[in-house]
């Protein structure tokens, strides 16, 4: 049982678990999915890839972004059956391009990106471990993400 | 010119006169030289007419001497011009010379010679892959076709050998902002043809002495940029956010950002929390820490790895995030879109941010108090501020922090836990009644200072204070109602006075309640201007106009000034949220309006024996009260048993849910110490919706879970 006082302007509740067993009433507008204000994730409405979402981290814009951007863009629209298999070339560029970079994409990127070409991006995929590990401006306002200074 | 206008102005009147006459002559001589065979007017400019003849001479002596007049004139302009292009070259070259350690000749200033000689340089250099950058010349100077060209291969070539020694390259930028300040300056303003044509052969002529001992440390002539498609004013949080967006967003692009600052785009939170807490000696020069998930990290975004250099920025392949550190903007052309440096170089751009944050204010008795007590007063802000606070706090016994909002209360804690160790002694006080009492509600506010209390901070609430002096080694603090603090050292944490230094030059409107840029809610303040980050006072279309001083809403500002500026126009529509810890037992993440001023309902977790081990231990008699209030909120029924003991005279707030209310709409919320719970809390706030009952709404968070 919960009890409940006001100090002033203030009120001031206090509740056991049981109390907050049962669901909620409380009613909240149903989101649209279409929103064109809302914060989106990593594939907008459209099937395009957003390439703001802070999952990505500094991948999309550092040196090494527009060879990021084909490999990304050819796996994501790739229809083969083993997707991404025709991509191959640009991951290798991608690749070459990180390894003049060490300090910025560090040695694990080789595993990533032989795992890209096997893991679907979702719209709410957790992004790549290094890649969130390396970037706080994810931590803020990415829709699974919001632990502090991530 | 006016030397002789003025004389012909005087001898007009004289030659009309000597005209007529001439005129008056030969009609007298037609009427009387009819007989005569001879056409009389052919005698009229010469031959021996009479007076009329020696007047002839006079006028054909004053033209012919006003015509030599404006020749010499002419030709002496021309020389002396080329004479302080010379001079100009020769200093310059010298100036660059002084730098290198090695003195060098001063380059014959010529612009015939340069050339001849460029060519000369051209078996020093090997590669040729930096001829883009010769086509940065051109924007730089306007140029005819053939004078570019000359310039072009003396570049390709000069670069090269300035990469060649790895150590040089590191100098020269300071050279060579310096030696290629003057090109860049005096290219725009091409008012004469002599400057024009000189432009580009300047860099042919101070890439001479360099690229002819290649060895020695040597300054290439790249030019800073004097054009950038978006330029960022400001290199922190918002500025790197936006750089990042505008990448995402538009392939190619090419970023500068200018930044007053020595170094590049870091992150400010840390220098008031987990830096404080890192075990390794050496922080203050690596500036890494442990993040909550255990990896370690630098405060800066990014490595310089990641950035261009500035000089390379207009001929990047790819584009790329230039920083150009210690330059501030004085002023901003609107209508000219551009912007001058302090050191009178002029960058134009094509859309500017401005990121400028602000400085730290201080309070008036401080300043008024004199050199002593103002050496040993720190205003927290930047990298300096926390490795020379860090310095203090080793040798001082006794720090006094004034202002009890975050930065004051987050810096006590992390001083307090730090004077476990040395014996510093680590005073806060502040007018409200405790700390962030200005965020919190007074229950929660007088908990917390609790809290700060057990870290170790000896706590001064309500104090204002009246004046500061030095006194015997110590400085003395009086407050208004007469109470005393001695200490060694003030951090004044007192606020943030937004920097609006350009609103003047640029007309940028300042907000009179709030301070700030003025912009509307898709953060634009003009064409071509969008201002985020602490110096934005913008309109968010839920909560109203305001100005948020937090790290989140620079990164999410930023990022949306990025996207606007590459042609989104999306309006301040994702709420940024902010976070404090304060201590081992307090840590909270909030989002909305918090402000202690509006009313609140906190919904929070009763204490268990899971929850706060001493309750298991103590024994209340008393059954659980449960008042109903007037609206029938929060009542449940009134179980028989009650599972665990309550404490009953001192509420613990473990854990819990604050909401803040303005017209019964929720306008922001508190999180207590309940994590991962931000995109609920988010989705409430953006609904707007009055919601009759907010335990219901608080069931949302499952707070009793982890």
């Amino acid at each position: 049982m919960s009890y409940c006082r006001q100090e002033g302007k203030d009120r001031i509740i206090f509740v056991t678990k049981e109390d907050h067993e049962s669901p909620s009433n409380a009613e909240l507008v149903a989101d649209d999915p279409n929103d064109p204000y809302d914060e989106q994730g990593l594939i907008l409405p459209n099937g395009d890839i957003n390439w703001n979402c802070p999952c990505l981290g500094g991948m999309a814009s550092g040196p090494c972004g527009s060879q990021f951007k084909e490999a990304f863009s050819c796996f994501h629209y790739s229809k083969e059956e083993v997707k991404g298999s025709d991509c191959i070339d640009h991951f290798r560029n991608m690749q070459e391009c990180m390894q003049k970079y060490p300090d910025l994409y560090p040695q694990e990127e080789e595993k990533e990106t032989k795992t890209q070409t096997e893991v679907v991006p979702d719209q709410d995929s957790s992004p790549p471990s290094s890649v969130s590990d390396s970037d706080v401006l994810s931590h803020s306002s990415s829709p699974t993400d919001s632990q502090r200074a991530s | 010119m006016l030397k002789c206008r003025a004389v012909w102005r005087k001898l007009a009147p004289l030659a009309r006169s000597a005209s007529t006459q001439c005129r008056h002559n030969v009609k007298t001589a037609l009427n009387n030289g009819r007989r005569q065979a001879f056409v009389p007017a052919t005698h009229m400019s010469t031959g021996p007419a009479g007076g009329g003849g020696s007047e002839n001479t006079l006028y054909v002596v004053l033209v012919g001497a006003a015509c030599l007049g404006g020749g010499a004139y002419a030709y002496m302009t021309v020389r002396g011009d080329s004479k302080r292009y010379e001079e100009r070259i020769s200093e310059l070259a010298s100036r660059s010379a002084k730098e290198a350690p090695e003195s060098q000749p001063p380059v014959a200033p010529e612009p015939e010679e340069a050339a001849p000689t460029s060519e000369e340089s051209a078996p020093v250099a090997e590669l040729s892959g930096e001829t883009e950058s010769a086509s940065a010349e051109e924007p730089v100077t306007e140029t005819p076709p053939e004078a570019a060209e000359q310039a072009a291969p003396v570049l390709a070539e000069a670069e090269p050998v300035a990469e060649v020694p790895p150590e040089a390259v590191e100098e020269a930028p300071p050279v060579v902002e310096e030696a290629a300040e003057e090109p860049v300056t005096e290219a725009p303003p091409a008012a004469e043809p002599e400057t024009v044509q000189e432009a580009p052969t300047e860099p042919a002529v101070t890439s001479l002495p360099e690229s002819a001992p290649a060895p020695e440390p040597v300054s290439a002539p790249l030019t800073l940029p004097s054009h950038a498609p978006y330029l960022l004013i400001g290199g922190g949080t918002a500025s790197f956010a936006a750089a990042r967006s505008i990448r995402a967003r538009d392939p190619g692009a090419k970023v500068l950002i200018v930044t007053d600052e020595p170094n590049l785009p870091y992150m400010r939170p840390p220098l008031s929390k987990e830096l404080w807490f890192s075990d390794d000696p050496s922080v203050t020069e690596t500036l890494r820490f442990k993040q909550w998930n255990g990896k370690e990290r630098s405060i800066y975004f990014q490595p310089s790895s990641f950035y261009v250099k500035p000089e390379e920025l207009t001929s990047a392949e790819n584009g790329g995030v230039a920083v150009l550190t210690g330059k501030k903007v004085i002023q901003m052309d609107v209508r000219g879109n551009k912007v001058k440096l302090d050191d009178d170089t002029e960058i134009s751009y094509d859309k500017c941010l401005i990121g400028t944050g602000g400085v730290p204010r201080n309070l008036q008795v401080i300043e008024k108090a004199g050199d002593e007590v103002m050496n040993r007063t720190t205003l927290f802000r930047k990298i300096e501020d926390f490795k020379s606070l860090d310095n203090v706090s080793r040798n001082v016994k006794s720090i006094t922090i004034i202002g009890g909002g975050f930065l004051g209360s987050e810096l006590a804690c992390a001083l307090g836990r730090r004077s476990s160790e040395t014996g510093l002694e680590v005073i806060q006080m502040f007018p409200e009644k405790g700390n962030m009492g200005k965020v919190l509600p007074e229950y929660l506010s007088n908990w917390t200072t609790e809290k700060v209390k057990k870290e170790g901070v000896r706590i001064v609430p309500e104090a204002l204070v009246k004046s500061v002096a030095f006194k015997e080694d110590k400085l003395e603090i009086l407050l208004k109602d007469g109470r005393q603090v001695k200490t060694d050292h003030i951090v004044a944490a007192v606020g943030l006075e937004p920097n609006v230094d350009l609103a003047k030059s640029a007309g940028l409107e300042v907000d009179s309640d709030f301070g700030g840029y003025r912009v509307n809610a898709e953060l634009q303040a003009r064409s071509n201007i969008w201002v985020a980050g602490d110096a934005a006072c913008f309109y968010d279309i839920r909560l109203g106009r305001r100005r948020v001083e937090h790290h989140d809403h620079a990164v999410v500002s930023g990022r949306l000034a990025g996207e606007n500026m590459t042609g989104a126009n999306k309006p301040y529509w994702h709420q940024s949220m902010f976070w404090s810890d304060l201590g081992p037992d307090v840590g909270y993440e909030a989002i909305g309006i918090v402000d202690s001023s509006l009313p609140t309902v906190g919904v929070f977790a009763k204490a268990t024996s899971k929850d706060t081990p001493k309750a298991a231990t103590e024994q209340s008699g008393t059954g659980i009260r449960s008042e109903s209030e007037t609206e029938a909120t929060a009542v449940t029924p009134v179980a028989s048993s009650t599972p665990a003991p309550v404490m009953e005279h001192k509420d613990e707030y473990g854990k819990g849910v604050i909401f803040y209310l303005r017209d019964k709409v929720v306008v922001g919320i508190i999180l207590w110490n309940v994590f991962n719970r931000m995109p609920i809390a988010r989705k409430i706030i953006k609904d707007g919706e009055e919601h009759a009952d907010l335990n219901e709404v608080a069931k949302l968070f499952n707070i009793h879970e982890d």
